[in-house]
């Protein structure tokens, strides 16, 4: 089956522009590279819901719509209806009342390190970077997360955020597999995986990856290191793919597996990546080799080239207002989302920290105030696809939640004032039509088990 | 687009090499009425001279903690606060502008950060906040502020005018001196300076004493009690000795830590840290003690207000982002304050050097904790108290800056909408009544690229 999708996928528009596409690959056979499918599954389970209503809330869709006055129906863990004031609603469930307030779909952080990189930050728990070679794309970073980061609680309660990606660091230049998950707690990584959410190779160019090895005396020491490993790498992972597409004996091997994935449009790349320069050098390195970075993370020069950006279809995922902590960041600027956005190119809000993810709504606040104030006047209900539709697009899930869609998951946040003001938390929070947060009962807010028991445990936090 | 190509030339740098408190004040000016617009062309087309000034019409928050009064009225002169508040007459022929309702604050007072000491972390020779070196104590981070670091026009283009300066450790647990500065575009920062001790004596003050924390509290006691050998007989203090923790130069520094003279800010965040150091005063019952960090303080806040220590927080800490902040929470200031504790906030864990502009974001969101059943927030006027006069308060300079009351420094800031929103921004930033540029490298980034794509020249020309 799955060697059947791949030769779908290699015969389909999933080639990237530039590539040379891959014509009538031969009939599937299973050859010693043959992989086992999806070893690794989600076992994640909605939780229970009641069928909800909210009435008289202003409306933010995720997709660029605004409804006020709105009624939004959730039931059997979807959205089953969305309107305006006389959207019908049945007699006997739970109706609340939204007036002042508004709605949006959860919250998706696109480049979250909870779980990798948890609290308490102690060594015993730093498990984001496999930073003792630069190609590590062999590496699963749901194989660090720890459930118990409290972080995941505080990015739901504050946050709002019902989606994340949790990505490896980016010491390395292939730093391995990314993975979505649901901002659910569970006892394992599997229970909050995502369902159907592809998976995402962490690519970093810049300073980082030639710092660490630079500094062992080894390769990659300068950019022009860090993209000739970077070349060397895919063209031994184009050699791998192309065995495997055509089913011909080969050792597995779980690194170019993941890059032969991206080849053939599986696996999508997250490129951590600060400068203008950089970032067009990647872009032609996926043309080079036959594939296409779906999203620029950190980018604070992304304002630079964002008619390039635009015109490769490639995201940013951006702060609102973090810039200078190293030299790639130097030239960071607040209107560098309003201005990513006006050219026309896919712009993400993300956080890349643990407080960060709590305030992401703020984080695009200082970005449309920045907009506005150089006269790029984008609507607030349009500015919230910054959090929602674009980066869920950009991981491969905006056919099951990222807009409040009949019949997408019910994935919904009901704030207690605009989300784009400081003054402004989220009031209720559902996943998949759940509960899961309400900041009038105490009892429905997480405590993860590292903080059972340990002096504020419950605490409003 | 207006905020593109203004007339300003470069701004001009006082190079007077007073070091008084307030700068010389130039003479008064005189002019009419104008509007919010007309002030920013004002401001950008003024030399850097003090001026009389009124601003009307303005949404005027004081900053000690009271809450913002409508249609209220600030007056400079000498670059001072003459009034401010409802109802001032405002003297004829004083250059007025009418804020047309917008907000009015006084400048905001940073109550941690590295600002002037840094201008990219991450690059060495540009990072002055920390030195492996035979000196602690004695480190003297006034010197080194630069005026015309980056970061200080970003900030101050977003409404900080001051900021507590404050050195890192390197050797032992003892950073230093640190200052407090002015953010304005001129050559002269130093507000005061040598005006605290640093101090680590929670998990980093354990590490910088060689592991543990008892070992950092026998330090700290030890090399006090060396201060005071100092003081005492200076001439025979042989800091060269191999009993001697302190060589002469750091004992002499924390002589008027032991008189009381200057004030020791001491950084810890678990409340078990909190009481130990609060009792530290039963050995040395002078110590001015300021608690940095403070992550649990609101555990024992009583201890903290009966104890009339100030507290200088990062405010959103709310992660047991390691042992020592395990009861970490939002509502860490606002109960805090609550309890009596005078508080401010600063940029506890990340971008000292460089993110001043977040203490309106902090302050925010402790008003939004209102909204947040079983959370404590802060009013709003708490709130900027929290980021203008409580930091002043602090650093003993209440009387001098950090908020608009008569005789405090003419630090104004003139915002489009409500400071602590996330949308909004200064309009006009004024420091001891000198009106200050509004631009830095962040906004010609901006207008240079405001539209992408090369024109008729690379935009290498565009400036």
């Amino acid at each position: 089956m799955r060697m059947l999708l791949i030769a779908a996928l290699l015969a389909s528009a999933a080639t990237p522009a530039g590539a040379k596409k891959e014509k009538d690959a031969p009939a599937p056979t299973q050859g010693s590279s043959a992989e086992p499918d999806n070893p690794y599954p989600s076992t994640y389970k909605a939780y229970p819901g009641v069928a909800t209503a909210i009435r008289g809330a202003t409306i933010f869709d995720g997709e660029g719509g605004r409804i006020d006055n709105g009624v939004i129906f959730l039931s059997d863990g979807k959205v089953t209806a969305i309107g305006g004031p006389d959207t019908p609603i049945p007699a006997d469930i739970a109706v609340f009342d939204g007036t002042g307030k508004y709605v949006t779909p959860g919250v998706i952080d696109i480049h979250s390190h909870l779980g990798d990189y948890p609290s308490p930050s102690v060594d015993a728990l730093s498990d984001g970077n496999e930073a003792t070679a630069p190609v590590t794309a062999h590496v699963w970073a749901e194989h660090s997360i720890w459930p118990q980061d409290a972080g995941f609680g505080r990015a739901l309660a504050n946050g709002g955020v019902t989606s994340l990606q949790i990505l490896p660091g980016s010491a390395n230049l292939f730093g391995g597999r990314s993975v979505t998950l649901k901002n659910v707690p569970a006892r394992t990584m599997q229970g909050m995986k995502f369902p159907g959410a592809p998976y995402g190779l962490k690519m970093a160019c810049g300073e980082n990856p030639k710092r660490v090895y630079g500094s062992k005396g080894r390769e990659p020491s300068t950019r022009m290191g860090n993209m000739a490993v970077n070349r060397q790498t895919w063209i031994k992972a184009r050699e791998y793919q192309k065995k495997r597409a055509a089913g011909k004996d080969q050792t597995r091997d779980l690194g170019l597996e993941t890059l032969a994935d991206v080849l053939e449009g599986k696996i999508l790349v997250h490129n951590h990546c600060y400068r203008a320069d950089e970032m067009a050098n990647v872009i032609d390195m996926g043309k080079e080799f036959g594939y296409k970075v779906t999203a620029f993370h950190h980018a604070v020069e992304a304002y630079k080239i964002a008619d390039l950006l635009r015109d490769n279809g490639v995201c940013s995922a951006l702060w609102g207002d973090w810039y200078g902590f190293k030299m790639e960041a130097y030239d960071g600027i607040r209107e560098n989302i309003p201005l990513v956005h006006r050219a026309g190119a896919c712009t993400i809000v993300h956080s890349d920290d643990e407080n960060g993810i709590q305030r992401l709504n703020q984080e695009a606040a200082k970005a449309l105030g920045a907009g506005r104030r150089m006269g790029i006047d984008i609507a607030d209900e349009v500015a919230w696809t910054w959090l929602a539709i674009n980066p869920a697009r950009a991981m491969g899930i905006a056919d099951q939640t990222g807009s409040l869609k009949v019949g997408k998951m019910a994935d919904v946040v009901l704030w207690n004032g605009n989300p784009f003001s400081t003054y402004t938390r989220p009031e209720k929070v559902w996943i998949d039509g759940a509960l899961l947060y309400d900041s009038a009962n105490p009892k429905l807010r997480p405590v993860s088990d590292f903080e059972l028991g340990q002096i504020g445990a419950g605490d409003v936090k | 687009m207006s905020y593109k190509n203004h007339p300003l030339p470069p701004f001009a740098l006082s190079l007077s090499k007073g070091r008084s408190f307030f700068r010389k004040k130039g003479k008064a000016s005189t002019g009419s009425a104008r509007t919010v617009l007309g002030a920013l062309f004002f401001v950008l087309s003024t030399p850097a001279l003090a001026q009389s000034l009124a601003i009307t019409g303005a949404t005027l928050a004081i900053g000690d903690g009271s809450e913002p009064i409508r249609n209220g009225t600030v007056l400079i002169s000498a670059g001072k606060v003459i009034a401010a508040g409802a109802g001032i007459a405002v003297p004829p022929g004083t250059k007025t502008i009418n804020a047309g309702g917008k907000w009015v604050t006084p400048g905001l007072v940073s109550g941690y950060s590295r600002v002037g000491l840094v201008e990219v972390p991450a690059v060495n020779e540009t990072n002055d906040a920390s030195a492996r070196s035979p000196f602690s104590a004695a480190i003297d981070v006034a010197p080194a502020i630069n005026p015309l670091a980056n970061p200080i026009a970003i900030s101050r283009t977003a409404g900080i005018t001051r900021a507590v300066v404050v050195p890192s450790t390197g050797t032992g647990i003892f950073a230093g001196q640190g200052a407090v500065v002015d953010l304005g575009a001129d050559m002269n920062p130093i507000t005061r300076a040598r005006a605290f001790q640093y101090v680590e004596l929670g998990e980093e003050g354990a590490k910088d004493a060689g592991g543990s924390r008892p070992a950092a509290i026998l330090t700290f006691k030890t090399m006090l009690r060396e201060a005071q050998e100092f003081a005492k007989a200076p001439a025979s203090y042989d800091g060269r000795s191999k009993d001697a923790l302190l060589n002469r130069v750091d004992a002499q520094a924390l002589v008027p830590v032991v008189t009381g003279a200057m004030p020791l800010m001491v950084h810890v965040e678990s409340a078990r840290d909190i009481v130990t150091i609060l009792s530290l005063r039963q050995d040395f019952p002078a110590l001015k003690i300021i608690i940095a960090g403070a992550a649990e303080g609101w555990m024992v806040a009583p201890q903290i207000a009966a104890a009339k220590v100030p507290v200088i927080a990062g405010g959103l800490d709310d992660l047991p982002s390691s042992f020592e902040k395990l009861a970490a929470t939002q509502s860490n200031v606002g109960r805090m304050v609550k309890a009596g504790v005078a508080v401010s906030m600063g940029l506890m864990d990340r971008d000292e050097g460089l993110q001043l502009r977040l203490a309106t974001q902090q302050a925010g969101n402790m008003v939004a904790l209102n909204k947040v059943p079983g959370a404590t927030g802060l009013s709003w006027g708490q709130a900027l108290r929290t980021i203008s006069s409580a930091p002043a308060e602090a650093m003993g300079l209440g009387d001098r800056i950090g908020s608009l009351k008569v005789g405090r420094a003419g630090d104004v800031v003139l915002w489009d909408d409500d400071p602590l929103e996330m949308t909004s921004a200064p309009i006009a930033v004024w420091i001891d009544g000198v009106p200050q540029p509004i631009d830095n490298r962040q906004t010609k980034l901006r207008d240079r690229y405001a539209t992408p794509g090369e024109g008729a020249l690379p935009k290498a020309y565009e400036w």
